[in-house]
């Protein structure tokens, strides 16, 4: 559609003694050039001049050929006028030719015209340009050849269709790039062959003409669909790089449709597999060890809180990582600190004797804590324990999460109020919550119990004796549980 | 196992090879098939030959000589604790496939990569082959793109660059706790000392060339990488700088990011979900204000929040326009081209043509309009010669004035 300051420019002044001007062919720059440069000259106004193209239809009012006016003084045009007609000439704007003739007596007046790029006119020429550009690299990236024989032996042959008259533009850039190959290009306006010397051309072809397959694009469709990545789909930037009218010509894009449609069934899957599978599978045992490993080294540079910064070093988890049982304690206490292992100190002696008293093998278990530093206050030579807040626990929760995750243990116990809070994410009463395990998000259970060190503290020597039968008793029925678990 | 054809190993390999995010067949010379006896020709600009549906292109044929290896990176779908199935190509099923698809005009050429077999002298030699062959025996004159291997003999990484038009080696991790804990038989120092060496290599081949016109030309369109953005901790700050920094030691082509995506079997200290998509293209564009419109490093990172990530919902020049408002607004018709470039929705070509049309007249909001795509964008951050943005950089609701509308809730964003 014309912009109206276009048609003014255009059709303004009178249609006395119109000038028609017949071009050989829909790109026929030279043609343009000569009639154009003489009418220039002559200070012909754009209005004036019927521009039509030899067997194209003609104008309403169009009338016979006229003379060439007068020839007038000759003008120089920049070079990149010359270039940028040479590209709006393809285009399949009728109105093309009157255009770029507008544009050329604005050059006469004024040399420098064309870099005032928010002239309408200009911008519109641009435009034009840029049109014919990008369909001349679609063409390049789409046309798609197929492989026949004949008597001389494989031939490729393409059936494309531009939008612009662009084909004979093109034409170098496939011989350029298939000059050992003999190829035609096939479209509905005219066809190109080459034969390795010379380029010839015909007339316009219809796709029947064009060979219908070729056995290399099923292999070709097999790389399309195993490119695709299913886990990102984006729709928009695919079509507005390879419009829909192109797809047509394109054997892969036949695919399109059913790929989109498994995509969001495909990553579902992923994820779902990943989970379960690797939850009831065992992995190899290499991986997960290098895997441990490294979190453990990771985990020695932990900033997440400040109590780094004080304690003498990270206490880890240990034990065997295909363990059925973890057991998460609150921190460790002055000798985990120095020693930088679990339970070690004299709540470390209460829980190896009453895992012995249980029946658990702490060797077969996975032994951590839910902080992993030492927290303090000093007292004269002496660092008493002092209780993590939330947030140092929800920093370190971090760590006990994927410790964790490398080990997916059906059971997990948490010993003590800090544990529990740490693998259940609230705050829990001990006492209330002891007798029934919890499901945690993935899937494994909790049971919660008292700390070991709680027993440490109670005063009462009957009260002690009484939590300390009931600590085993927890401890039994955990074994029991793993027992049936494992069953 | 029975063996597999052709097609079947194509669909593995070319899926294990789908977490590259490079596709870039542009920056090299110019070299076309008049003369000789194979095909091919590179013109400068890379062509996009189809495009997925995951909206990335498809220009080179992109695929792994075999996804075996001996390496355990965690985020990698061919670790060797990986129960992916594996397939091996033979150098001489590549370079035809190669062939057989650039005849038929579906590619510009190979971007070859490998896992890791036997051991990393032996896989390179396996490149190499591909490369030579396709060069030698065919006269291939298209684009091909090696993957190097950072342990790899120095002479072998030399041949590559030799046929190759580009090589790359990723640095895979933004930061050497990642890449330690993710992939751990890899090291950042030996990445980084393959990286160097390149370098040194493409330096010494531009000055040869400088002096002997029959010098031969190593690696002419440069070196690039790869960082995968979501699977350790490392915040779009952290990612910038250090993408800033590998630019500039490296002398880099690109550097691209790949959002890590949910793999089949992931390894277990893995996230499981992946970034938002719209991560990488922040990221990008971040790139992009640092190569093309000036903007330092620091000030990339000074638009990011306070958690050192950029915002998702506008642009990184937005965000940094909005921040630091004292810079606007900016006077279309007399300010230079740096400052032009700082403006949320002016490009470079719109600069370009500012630049060149108010040498001509002053240029009006009409005009602005005709060069850029969004007018609302641009207009509260300049001032033309009829036309004023009173009072709008000091509002404090600048930023819904100018962030675009949500049109519909994308079901498939992260």
């Amino acid at each position: 559609m014309a912009d109206p300051a276009d048609i003014a420019m255009l059709r303004d002044g009178p249609m006395i003694g119109a000038h028609h001007v017949t071009l050989a062919s829909e790109d026929d720059f030279d043609g343009w050039r000569d009639a154009a440069r003489g009418l220039a000259e002559a200070g012909v106004p754009p209005s004036a001049i019927a521009w039509q193209v030899d067997g194209g239809e003609r104008d309403l009012f169009g009338g016979p050929e006229t003379e060439p006016p007068p020839p007038g003084p000759s003008f120089a045009v920049p070079r990149a006028f010359v270039d940028l007609a040479r590209t709006v000439i393809c285009h399949r704007d009728p109105e093309r030719f009157a255009l770029l003739y507008a544009m050329l007596l604005k050059l006469r007046s004024n040399k420098q015209a064309l870099e005032d790029r928010a002239d309408p006119l200009v911008d519109r020429l641009e435009g034009m340009a840029k049109e014919v550009r990008r369909d001349a690299h679609k063409m390049h990236a789409f046309v798609r050849f197929r492989e026949v024989e004949d008597d001389e032996g494989p031939r490729f042959v393409a059936w494309f269709e531009p939008d612009n008259h662009i084909v004979r533009r093109e034409a170098g850039f496939f011989q350029r790039r298939f000059a050992n190959m003999r190829w035609s290009i096939l479209t509905p306006e005219l066809t190109i062959h080459w034969d390795g010397q010379n380029l010839t051309e015909g007339p316009g072809a219809t796709r029947a003409e064009a060979p219908d397959g070729d056995p290399v694009e099923e292999t070709w469709k097999t790389y399309y669909a195993s490119i695709f990545n299913p886990a990102r789909v984006k729709v928009k930037a695919m079509t507005k790089e390879m419009p829909k009218k192109y797809w047509r010509n394109m054997p892969e894009t036949a695919l399109i449709g059913d790929l989109l449609a498994g995509a969001q069934a495909r990553e579902a899957e992923m994820i779902k597999r990943s989970t379960t599978v690797t939850a009831t599978t065992p992995r190899p045992t290499g991986n997960l060890d290098a895997s441990w490993a490294a979190l453990k080294a990771e985990a020695a540079r932990c900033t997440r809180c400040e109590l780094h910064q004080c304690a003498t070093q990270i206490v880890f988890g240990e034990g065997p990582l295909d363990a059925a049982i973890v057991f998460v304690g609150e921190q460790p206490g002055d000798q985990e600190d120095l020693a930088g292992r679990p339970f070690v100190g004299p709540a470390g002696q209460l829980f190896n004797a009453a895992l012995e008293e249980a029946g658990i093998d702490r060797t077969q278990a996975y032994v951590t804590n839910a902080v992993k530093h030492f927290k303090f206050v000093q007292r004269g030579k002496k660092r008493i324990h002092s209780k993590p807040d939330t947030s140092e626990i929800e920093a370190c929760r971090w760590w006990v999460d994927r410790e964790r995750e490398l080990i997916r243990p059906p059971l997990t116990v948490a010993l003590g109020a800090t544990a529990a809070r740490s693998l259940t994410g609230k705050t829990v009463t001990i006492s209330k919550s002891r007798d029934a395990p919890l499901t945690l998000a993935d899937g494994g259970e909790c049971w919660i119990t008292v700390h070991p060190s709680f027993l440490l503290r109670l005063p009462d020597e009957q009260v002690r004796r009484e939590e300390r039968a009931k600590f085993v008793a927890d401890l039994q029925r955990i074994r029991k549980r793993a027992e049936a678990l494992a069953a | 196992m029975a063996q597999l054809d052709t097609r079947e190993k194509l669909a593995i390999l070319a899926d294990a090879a789908k977490y590259d995010a490079s596709c870039a067949s542009s920056g090299t010379v110019k070299r076309d098939s008049r003369g000789g006896k194979g095909v091919g020709s590179t013109e400068g600009m890379g062509i996009c030959h189809a495009y997925a549906p995951d909206g990335r292109c498809i220009s080179l044929l992109k695929i792994l000589l075999t996804n075996s290896c001996i390496f355990d990176c965690h985020y990698c779908i061919n670790r060797k604790s990986s129960n992916v199935r594996r397939a091996r190509f033979t150098a001489q099923e590549v370079v035809h496939l190669t062939l057989a698809f650039y005849k038929r005009n579906y590619i510009e050429g190979l971007f070859l990569s490998s896992g890791i077999i036997r051991s990393s002298n032996y896989t390179m030699e396996q490149l190499v082959e591909v490369a030579r062959a396709l060069r030698e025996d065919h006269d291939f004159r298209g684009y091909i793109h090696l993957k190097t291997i950072p342990d790899a003999d120095p002479e072998l990484v030399r041949q590559a660059a030799l046929y190759a038009d580009r090589v790359s080696i990723n640095v895979e991790l933004p930061t050497v706790s990642g890449l330690e804990r993710l992939a751990p038989e890899k090291s950042a120092t030996r990445i980084e000392g393959a990286m160097k060496d390149m370098k040194l290599g493409i330096e010494d081949g531009k000055d040869a060339r400088k002096k002997y016109r029959s010098a031969p030309k190593f690696a002419p369109a440069g070196q690039s990488t790869q960082m995968i953005v979501g699977a350790d901790a490392a915040n779009d700050g952290d990612i910038v700088m250090r993408a800033s920094q590998l630019y500039d030691r490296f002398a880099l082509r690109r550097v691209y990011y790949s959002a890590f995506s949910p793999i089949p079997s992931p390894s277990a200290v893995l996230p499981l979900k992946r970034p938002p998509l719209m991560r990488e293209h922040r990221l990008y564009q971040s790139d992009w204000l640092m190569r093309f419109y000036g903007f330092k490093p620091r000030e990339v990172v000074s638009a990011a929040g306070d958690d050192g990530m950029l915002p998702l919902d506008i642009d990184p020049k937005l965000a940094w326009a909005l921040k630091f408002r004292d810079s606007f607004p900016v006077d279309v018709n007399k300010a230079p081209r740096e400052q032009l470039l700082r403006v949320p929705g002016l490009g470079t070509k719109a600069v370009k043509r500012l630049l060149q049309s108010r040498r001509w007249r002053a240029i009006t909001l009409d005009d602005v309009a005709r060069l850029t795509v969004s007018i609302a964008k641009v207009r509260p951050f300049i001032t033309t010669s009829d036309w004023r943005p009173t009072l709008l950089t000091d509002r404090a609701d600048l930023k819904t004035l100018v962030t675009p509308r949500e049109t519909q809730l994308d079901l498939f964003a992260g």
